[in-house]
C-alpha cells in the first residue's frame, strides 16, 4: 500500500516537472517576448545561481559571499570565445590590438557554457587552497573580497585585448527560448541535486553540522570544502554565461556586490538547504521585484506615497520580515515533494481538527 | 504572531497582484509610447531630467493624428535602475504594455542590454542621448538622436588644443564605464594627433576622494583635466578641484550639463566647462514653456534637481518625443513595424537643431556640439560657441 | 609614483575616517561575532539626515540632533533585527544584518529619489588652508586629530567605567557573562550606541571632505573600515585605528600612481585575504581557541 502510493507521488512529481517545461514550451510558442517571457528566462538564470551558492551555504556550511565574482568570470570566458570571429573586430574595436589567440579560438555555445565554468571552477580551486581553511564570516568577506579584485582585473584597461574593458563584450550567441534556458538550468541543478544525494553530499551534510565531528569519522575537511567550493563556482561560472546571454552584454560593471545579496536573500527566502526551495524563490523573488509589484512605481496607486523605488522599498521591507519572522524560508531544509504536500496538508487539516475539537470539549 | 504576520504578507500579495491585473478601459483610441529610463542608480539624475522633456512635450502636444482620426498619446515610464540585468525586465514590461515606440535610455548599457527585447518585439526603438556607437551598430529597429563618443571626444580635444590653446590634458573617467572611457579614448586619440600630450588616469566605483588625483594632475603640469564622468563623481571632482585651487580647467562631456555642477561650482574659482546638446536660450519658447512647467509642480522641481534651470538631456527628450510623432504621423499607424519602417524618413527641426537619420545605423546625423561654461557668480550655463570637429 | 605632501594629509584624513567607523565593526564584532554589514549604511543615513535637517533648521542645532537620531537608528536596528536572532546561528543575523543594509539603501533611494544630495558646507572646516605648500580643507587636519581624542575617550570608558568592564567581560565570554548577572542587552545596545555616534561624527568629517550623499555611499567606506577592523585584529580598538589609518595611507599612495590607481580597492581586498590567511587574528587580535 505504502509503496504504491509512494509511486503515485514519484509519477506526480515527473508530472509536475514536465508540466513546467510545458509551461516554458507554452510561453516560447504563445508570447516569445514580453515580461512572462523574460521573467522566467532570468529566474532560470538565478535558479542556477542560487543553487549553486546553497551547495555551498546550506550544504557544506561556507558562508560565501564570491558568487558575482564567479558569475563574471564565466560570463566573460563564455564570451570571449563565443563571440564569432569575424565579429570580433568590430567588439574590440577601441582595441588596437587583439590577444593572439582571440584570433582562432572559438567555441560553440555549449562548450563555451562548459569553458566558462571551468575557469571559475579554477580560480575557486586557487583561491580556495588559502581563504577556505577561514571560518564562517571572515571567509564570507574574504570570498566578497575576491569578487571585488576579480571586478578591478576585469576592467583594467591593460587586458583590454583579452576583455575588451572597458566597453562591454556583445554580439556573441544567445539563447532565444525560455525552453533552452530551463533545460539548461534544470540540467545544471539535476547535477548539483546528484551530488547533494551522493556520498560527497552526506559528507557535506557533516561538516556543516559539526566539522570536528565530521573530521574525527575521517571525513578530509579540506579535500570536501574544496569539492564543495568548485562545484559551486563551476555552476557559478556557468550562471554567469547565462546572465551575459540573458543581458546581451558582458560587462563588469553588472557583476556587483548587490548581485551576490541578492542570490543570497533568494536563498535565504527559499530556505539555506533546500534545493527546490532555491529554485521556486529564484522565480518568485524576480517576478515579484520585476514584474507583480512594479506597478508599486507608478505615483497613481497610492498618491503621495507610490513613487519610483517605492517597490524596492516594500520589496526590502518583505525581505526583512521572512528573515526575521520565517527564518526557515519557504521550504526550510526540505525538497519539494507532492508526497510531502498533500501529508502537509493534511497534517493542517488535522491539526485544524484537533483544535476545534479541543475548543468544542472547552 | 507569526501566523498574522503570515496572513497579512499572502493578503498583501494577493491584493497587489489583482491590482496589477486591474487595468482600465476607455473607448478612446490611444498610442503608447515607452519611456525606457533610469529613475535610480547611477543615472538616475540624468535619467530623469530627460523623461521630464519627454513629459512636458507631452503636455504641449498629448494627441497625434493618424488616419484622419485623433489618438490619444499615452506615455509609458519604466525604471531600467541604470542596472544591465534590470533592463531586459524593464523593456519587457514596455512590450507587455504594447507600445508602439520607445524613447530612450540615458546611459547606454541599458540601451544594449535591453537591444534585443526590443528587437524581439519590433518595436523601434529612440535613443535619446545614449552615445556608445554600439547602440545602433547592426541593426534596424534603435535609432538615434544624439551625437557619438568619437565625435564628441574629437570635438573636445580640438576646442582645448585649438581655441584654448592647451598643449597638456590629464584625463580621468570610471574604470570598466564605457561611458567614461570611450570618451577619453577619442580625446586622448585626437589631442595627441594635433601634438598635445595627455595622461590617462582612472578611479573605480563609488570613489568619492578624489584629492589625491587632482594632486596628481597638477603636478603632471596639466592645463585641462578632461572627466566625463557621471554626475554623481562630478560634483565631488568640482568641489575638491575647488577646495585645491587647483589652476586647471575642468573640460567634460554632456553629462556634466546639469544644474548639480551649476550648485557646486557656485562662488567657487574653478572654470567649468562642457560640451552639450543644447543652450539654454537657444529656443525662447520651449524654454519660456518648459520653465512654467517645471515650477508648476513640485515633483517635477525635484525631479529636476530643485530649480527649473533647463538641462541639455530634456530638451533632447522634447525632441526625441516629436520625432517619434512624426514618425507614426508618417506610418500614419500605430503598428510598430509601420512607425520604424518611417522613421528612416523622418526629418525633424527641433529645439536642438535638425534631426535625420543616417542609412546605415539610424544616427541623427549632427555635426555641431554646444560648448558652455559655467558661470559661478550666477550658478547659470554661458555660452561659449558651437563647436564641430574642425 | 610621485608621492607629496598632499597624498600623506588625504590618506591620513582617510585613515581617520575609515577608524571611526571601524571601532563599530570592531566592537559589535567583538561582542556579538556579527559583522555589522549595516553599519556603513547607518554612516549614509547619517549624511542623509544632515542633508535634511539643515534645510529646516540651522546648523548647531542640526549637529547635536543628527548625533541623536543616528544613534537612535543604531539602537533601533540592533533590537528590531538582531536581539530576536540571539538564539539563531551566526549565519541568519549576518543576513539580517544585509537584509538590514539592503532596506536602508532602498529607504535612501526611495526619499532622495535617486539624485545625489549635496552636503551642507560647514563653516570654518570646510574652509580651505594652506599646509607644507599643499591646499587642503581644514577637515582634513581635524580628522585626525579628533580621532584620536575619541579614541582615547573611549578606551578611558571601556577600561574604567562600570559598563566598560561588562562590555570586556561580553566579548571575553557572552555566556559566563550572562551568567554572572551582566545583563546583556544593556551592554549589547550600549556598543551599538557608542557605534553610532562614532560613525556620526566619522559621517560629518566624511561628507564635510566629499559633499556628495547617494544611497550607496556607505557601503565602500563600510567594507573598507571592516577590512581595518579585521587588519587590526578584529575587538580590538587600537587595533582597528592604526589599521585604519595604514590601510586609509596606503591606498592614497597607490592613487598617487596612475597605472595602479585602479587597484586601491582591489589591494584594499587583497591585503585582507592575505592577513586572514597568514595572521588571522590581526595585528593586535587575541588568540582564539576552539573548543570542543
Amino acid at each position: 500500500m505504502k509503496t504504491k502510493s509512494k509511486a503515485i507521488f514519484k509519477t506526480i512529481d515527473i508530472v509536475l516537472l514536465l508540466a513546467v517545461l510545458g509551461v516554458a514550451i507554452a510561453v516560447d510558442a504563445f508570447m516569445p517576448v514580453g515580461l512572462p517571457a523574460t521573467v522566467l528566462k532570468k529566474g532560470a538564470v538565478f535558479a542556477v545561481v542560487a543553487v549553486s551558492m546553497n551547495l555551498l551555504n546550506g550544504f557544506t556550511g561556507l558562508f560565501s559571499l564570491g558568487q558575482a565574482g564567479f558569475m563574471l568570470l564565466g560570463a566573460y570566458t563564455y564570451a570571449i570565445f563565443s563571440i564569432p570571429l569575424e565579429a570580433r573586430e568590430s567588439v574590440y574595436y577601441m582595441q588596437d590590438h587583439l590577444a593572439g589567440f582571440l584570433h582562432v579560438a572559438e567555441l560553440p555555445v555549449i562548450p563555451a557554457m562548459i569553458a566558462a565554468g571551468l575557469i571559475a571552477a579554477v580560480f575557486a580551486f586557487l583561491i580556495g587552497l588559502p581563504v577556505l581553511r577561514l571560518k564562517s564570516d571572515y571567509l564570507a568577506i574574504a570570498t566578497l573580497g575576491f569578487a571585488e579584485i576579480v571586478g578591478a582585473f576585469a576592467k583594467w584597461d591593460t587586458l583590454g585585448p583579452i576583455t575588451n574593458a572597458p566597453n562591454p563584450l556583445v554580439n556573441y550567441p544567445k539563447f532565444s527560448k525560455v525552453t533552452t534556458y530551463f533545460i539548461v538550468a534544470g540540467v545544471c541543478i539535476a547535477i548539483i541535486a546528484l551530488l547533494v544525494r551522493s556520498t560527497y553530499g552526506r559528507a557535506f551534510k557533516a561538516i556543516r553540522d559539526d566539522e570536528i565531528a565530521a573530521e574525527a569519522m575521517g571525513i578530509n575537511l579540506a579535500k570536501h570544502k574544496m569539492i564543495s567550493f568548485v562545484t559551486s563556482s563551476f555552476f557559478a561560472g556557468v550562471g554567469g554565461a547565462m546572465l551575459a546571454m540573458f543581458q546581451s552584454k558582458a560587462q563588469a560593471n553588472s557583476f556587483t556586490t548587490a548581485l551576490t545579496y541578492e542570490i543570497l536573500l533568494i536563498v535565504v527566502i527559499g530556505g539555506i538547504g533546500s534545493l527546490s526551495g532555491s529554485v521556486i524563490a529564484s522565480f518568485l523573488y524576480i517576478a515579484c521585484s520585476e514584474w507583480w509589484l512594479r506597478f508599486l512605481d507608478t505615483p497613481d496607486v497610492i498618491p503621495g506615497l507610490t513613487r519610483n523605488g517605492f517597490r524596492l522599498v516594500v520589496f526590502s521591507a518583505v525581505i526583512m520580515i521572512i528573515v526575521l519572522f520565517f527564518r526557515r524560508g519557504l521550504m526550510g531544509d526540505k525538497e519539494f515533494s507532492t508526497e510531502r504536500l498533500v501529508k502537509g496538508s493534511k497534517q493542517l487539516v488535522r491539526n485544524l481538527q484537533d483544535k476545534r475539537k479541543a475548543k468544542e470539549a472547552k | 504572531m507569526k501566523k498574522i504576520v503570515a496572513l497579512v504578507l499572502a493578503a498583501l500579495m494577493l491584493v497587489t497582484v489583482f491590482a496589477a491585473c486591474g487595468e482600465t478601459k476607455t473607448d478612446e483610441k490611444v498610442i503608447k509610447i515607452g519611456i525606457f529610463e533610469p529613475a535610480s542608480g547611477a543615472n538616475g539624475a540624468g535619467g530623469k531630467q530627460e523623461t521630464l522633456g519627454i513629459k512636458y512635450a507631452h503636455a504641449v502636444c498629448p494627441t497625434v493624428e493618424i488616419n484622419g482620426e485623433t489618438y490619444k498619446v499615452e506615455l509609458v515610464p519604466v525604471d531600467n535602475q541604470s542596472a544591465d540585468d534590470k533592463a531586459p525586465t524593464a523593456a519587457a514590461e514596455l512590450v507587455g504594455k504594447k507600445v508602439s515606440v520607445v524613447l530612450g535610455s540615458y546611459g547606454s548599457g541599458v540601451s544594449i542590454a535591453a537591444s534585443d527585447t526590443f528587437k524581439q518585439a519590433g518595436i523601434p526603438a529612440i535613443g535619446v542621448t545614449c552615445t556608445n556607437p554600439k547602440v545602433t551598430e547592426g541593426n534596424s529597429h534603435y535609432f538615434r538622436i544624439c551625437f557619438l563618443d568619437p565625435f564628441q571626444g574629437t570635438v573636445l580635444a580640438n576646442y582645448a588644443y585649438n581655441e584654448l590653446g592647451y598643449r597638456t590634458a590629464y584625463t580621468l573617467g570610471e574604470t570598466g564605464n564605457e561611458y567614461d572611457q570611450g570618451l577619453v579614448h577619442y580625446f586622448t586619440e585626437a589631442f595627441t594627433a594635433l601634438g598635445g600630450k595627455v595622461e590617462n588616469a582612472s578611479f573605480v566605483k563609488d570613489t568619492s576622494d578624489f584629492n589625491t588625483l587632482i594632486t596628481n594632475a597638477v603636478n603632471s603640469g596639466a592645463e585641462v583635466i578632461f572627466a566625463p564622468t557621471s554626475i554623481q563623481y562630478a560634483q565631488l571632482i568640482v568641489e575638491q578641484a575647488a577646495a585645491k585651487n587647483a589652476d586647471v580647467t575642468l573640460l567634460a562631456s554632456d553629462t556634466w550639463d546639469s544644474n548639480v555642477i551649476l550648485a557646486a561650482a557656485k562662488g567657487k574659482d574653478v572654470d567649468i566647462q562642457v560640451t552639450t546638446f543644447y543652450q539654454e536660450g537657444g529656443n525662447a519658447e520651449f524654454d519660456a514653456g518648459f520653465k512654467a512647467w517645471i515650477e508648476g509642480d513640485s515633483q517635477n522641481l525635484t525631479d529636476n534637481g530643485g530649480d527649473s534651470k533647463i538641462a541639455a538631456v530634456s530638451a533632447m527628450g522634447y525632441d526625441a518625443y516629436f520625432v517619434a510623432l512624426e514618425a507614426i504621423k508618417a506610418a500614419n499607424s500605430t503598428n510598430p513595424a509601420d512607425i520604424m519602417a518611417a522613421l528612416w524618413d523622418v526629418e525633424y527641426t527641433g529645439v536642438t537643431g535638425a534631426i535625420k537619420f543616417d542609412e546605415i545605423n539610424g544616427d541623427a546625423d549632427r555635426s555641431t556640439a554646444y560648448i558652455k561654461k559655467a558661470n559661478t557668480d550666477t550658478a547659470l550655463w554661458d555660452f561659449v560657441k558651437e563647436q564641430g570637429v574642425n | 609614483m610621485n608621492i607629496t605632501i598632499d597624498h600623506l594629509l588625504a590618506g591620513i584624513s582617510v585613515g581617520g575616517q575609515y577608524a571611526l567607523i571601524a571601532i563599530g565593526y570592531t566592537m559589535v564584532y567583538g561582542i556579538l561575532r556579527l559583522i555589522n554589514f549595516a553599519h556603513g549604511d547607518v554612516f549614509m543615513a547619517s549624511g542623509l539626515i544632515v542633508v535634511y535637517l539643515t534645510t529646516a533648521m540651522p546648523l548647531q542645532y542640526a549637529i547635536p540632533l543628527v548625533l541623536f537620531l543616528t544613534v537612535m537608528l543604531g539602537f533601533f536596528i540592533e533590537r528590531a533585527a538582531y536581539k530576536p536572532l540571539r538564539q539563531a546561528p551566526r549565519m541568519s543575523v549576518m543576513i539580517s544584518a544585509i537584509g538590514v543594509s539592503y532596506l536602508i539603501q532602498n529607504l535612501a533611494l526611495y526619499i532622495t529619489g535617486g539624485l545625489p544630495q549635496t552636503y551642507p558646507a560647514i563653516p570654518w572646516i570646510s574652509d580651505s588652508i594652506t599646509i607644507f605648500g599643499a591646499v587642503t580643507k581644514r577637515v582634513t587636519i581635524i580628522t585626525p586629530i579628533l580621532t584620536i581624542i575619541l579614541i582615547v575617550l573611549l578606551v578611558a570608558l571601556i577600561r574604567y567605567t562600570k559598563i566598560g568592564m561588562a562590555m570586556r567581560a561580553v566579548s571575553k565570554d557572552f555566556e559566563t557573562a550572562q551568567l554572572m548577572g551582566i545583563k546583556i542587552n544593556r551592554v549589547i545596545s550600549t556598543t551599538f550606541v557608542i557605534g553610532s555616534l562614532l560613525a556620526a561624527v566619522g559621517s560629518l568629517l566624511y561628507f564635510t571632505s566629499y559633499q556628495s550623499v547617494v544611497p550607496t555611499s556607505g557601503s565602500m567606506p563600510g567594507l573598507k573600515a571592516f577590512v581595518a577592523a579585521v587588519f587590526g585584529g578584529i575587538g580590538s580598538i587600537p587595533g582597528a585605528v592604526i589599521g585604519a589609518f595604514i590601510i586609509g595611507i596606503c591606498e592614497n599612495l597607490i592613487k598617487s600612481s596612475t597605472e595602479f590607481a585602479i587597484f586601491s580597492d582591489a589591494f584594499t581586498f587583497a591585503l585582507l585575504i592575505f592577513v586572514l590567511c597568514v595572521r588571522p587574528t590581526g595585528l593586535f587580535g587575541e588568540k582564539s581557541i576552539d573548543k570542543v
